[in-house]
């Protein structure tokens, strides 16, 4: 059981690290709900 | 046809301290949010010395006084450290003073918006003549400056942006017209900014060139600053403003826009308009951004840090036709982030280092160096920004051991042997590969490396205009000699002559005889 399963989950990605598209896709397919989702840039 | 070729690198500085409250957006943003904050009150405390930013490691490293695997041998954070070698030149460029700077931003302006107070430009004038690239045509644009009072009417009554030294205001900026926000102070006073340290740049450049100004044929700024007015915003042209300044007067040229990755696309513009024989001599450059400075100061300060981020960054890269000499551009190994791409770490780093190295048979450990995105890590740790170089470096080696080129203990190390440490200010588009450029070419030239390759990466969704990351990169490779087979060499046309005059001799000979 996945402890996304069902959630709603805010997106706060990065451009260096993991950008918020790709966290969203691993987050639909456990089962929960991207209500927002950006890329940050810190630098 | 042949490769285009790196002839020459500028690197500069401008120590800018008082912009850094005046001008950087962590702390406008504050003042308005937040006047009476802690944080506004605390910074000033902050703020170093002239001296003490020349003396900062990275900022010799960006200059050439330093390496960067020098740099690498210093226990981090290096703020506390003192390079050994503290100049304000260095064989790339410069550190040039605040005040100079002031005066910099005046000759460059050709609209009468830089104001300076009339005791400052006295104070300042002489060290600015005393510059060994400052010609007398841009000294002659200096004026001899306004009262006091003049300068406090402009900045109280008239909406001008302050220009200060050491918390005093010296001078102001008045903006460019009464109603066009495009034209405002605020927007002058950044665009100038990027204007002078861009000319700086080239100035270094063409010094450390030894090429005479009129021969550069084609001018790419590639900053991330926007000029034009309410009916073009985003017009341009700051690459032919800049090569105005910097005597560069056989020259045309065009702006580049795409966030930080816009170095690595110019280049990449500037090596094929070269290799296709449009251009001989095309300067690829940029000066930094007001916008940045203290981006990261609340960190700095929360842990009683310096701010480091209190320098404004600019480049030019000479790119020529081949001299059989100079580290070629190898444009059949471009990697670029495409619209289908996609967003996971994996398909980026794909895109732009293994298919190029793909299509042209060469692994991910074939390359000696990646230059990515070489922030600052002193600047980006204390702010939880992480070592951004060191992220970019595990990811290409996480790629690299998935496809069996490199054995996963070597994952910890590929960093410093195929990588570096980050050394330059967090000026957006400024450490985005390029500022490896300058060492990459005293590298391949003196053959410790055979093959490097620049990464840029720009944050597109930033402009709101789509979600989309951006990413293109290049190979800079040892001359082949291939000049030398291909092209017709000076032995062979002294040979050439030798033989018609030897001719011609002949057969007035004959004809005597």
């Amino acid at each position: 059981m996945s402890i996304l399963n069902g959630k709603k989950v805010v997106i706060i990605g990065d451009r260096d690290g993991v950008p918020g598209p790709a966290i969203a896709d691993c987050v639909k397919t456990a089962g929960g709900e991207p209500v927002f989702s950006a890329t940050e840039c810190f630098v | 046809m042949l490769n285009a070729v790196i002839k020459a690198t500028g690197y500069v500085l401008a120590h800018t301290p008082d912009m850094v409250m005046e001008n950087g957006t962590t702390q406008t943003t504050e003042k308005v949010v937040n006047p009476n904050s802690e944080y506004l009150k605390q910074l000033p405390s902050h703020l170093r010395t002239y001296e003490q930013a020349v003396a900062y490691l990275p900022n010799q490293t960006y200059i050439g006084n330093m390496t960067p695997d020098e740099l690498g041998e210093y226990e981090q954070p290096w703020y506390p450290h003192t390079a050994a070698k503290s100049e304000r030149f260095g064989k790339f460029g410069e550190i040039m003073p605040e005040d100079e700077f002031y005066l910099l931003m005046q000759a460059c302006d050709v609209f009468e918006l830089v104001y300076l107070e009339e005791n400052f430009v006295a104070a300042t004038i002489e060290k600015f003549k005393a510059h060994p690239l400052m010609r007398e045509d841009i000294i002659a644009r200096i004026n001899s400056g306004v009262s006091a009072e003049t300068v406090e009417h402009f900045v109280n009554e008239e909406g001008a942006e302050p220009l200060a030294m050491n918390g005093k205001t010296v001078g102001y900026i008045k903006r460019a017209h009464d109603v066009d926000g495009n034209l405002s102070a605020h927007v002058m006073l950044e665009n100038l900014v990027s204007k002078a340290s861009n000319v700086l740049a080239i100035l270094h450049l063409i010094k450390n060139a030894g090429i005479d100004p009129a021969d550069v044929d084609y001018v790419i700024d590639c900053a991330e600053e926007a000029c034009g007015d309410m009916n073009q915003r985003g017009g341009g042209n700051f690459a032919k403003a800049a090569a105005e300044i910097a005597g560069l007067s056989g020259a045309s040229g065009s702006d580049v826009r795409a966030f930080c990755a816009a170095p690595a696309h110019a280049v990449i513009e500037a090596a094929s308009l070269v290799k296709a024989g449009t251009y001989r001599n095309v300067v690829v450059c940029a000066g930094g951004c007001t916008a940045k400075l203290g981006m990261n100061g609340k960190d700095h300060v929360k842990k009683d840090m310096p701010i480091l981020e209190d320098v404004i960054g600019g480049f030019a890269v000479l790119i020529s036709e081949n001299d059989g000499i100079n580290p070629e551009i190898d444009n059949t190994v471009c990697g670029r982030h495409t619209v289908g791409t996609g967003s996971s770490p994996q398909a980026v780093i794909t895109s732009l280092v293994a298919n190029p190295l793909d299509k042209n048979g060469l692994k991910i450990p074939d390359i000696d160096k990646y230059a990515v995105e070489m922030q600052n890590p002193d600047i980006t740790k204390p702010a939880g920004a992480g070592d951004v170089p060191a992220a970019n470096y595990k990811m290409i080696a996480a790629l690299a051991v998935k496809r069996g080129e490199l054995e996963r203990k070597d994952v910890a190390t590929f960093g410093n042997t195929h990588g570096m440490v980050g050394w330059a200010p967090t000026q957006g588009h400024i450490p985005s590969g390029v500022p490896y450029l300058g060492f990459a070419r005293e590298q391949l030239l003196a053959g410790d490396i055979e093959k490097a390759m620049i990464i840029g990466k720009g944050s597109l969704f930033l402009g709101r205009m789509t979600n989309l990351f951006d990413g293109v990169s290049f190979v800079v490779r040892k001359n082949s000699g291939k000049h030398e087979e291909t092209a017709v060499s000076d032995d062979k046309i002294r040979k050439m002559i030798a033989e018609a005059f030897r001719g011609f001799a002949q057969d007035m000979l004959a004809e005597q005889e």
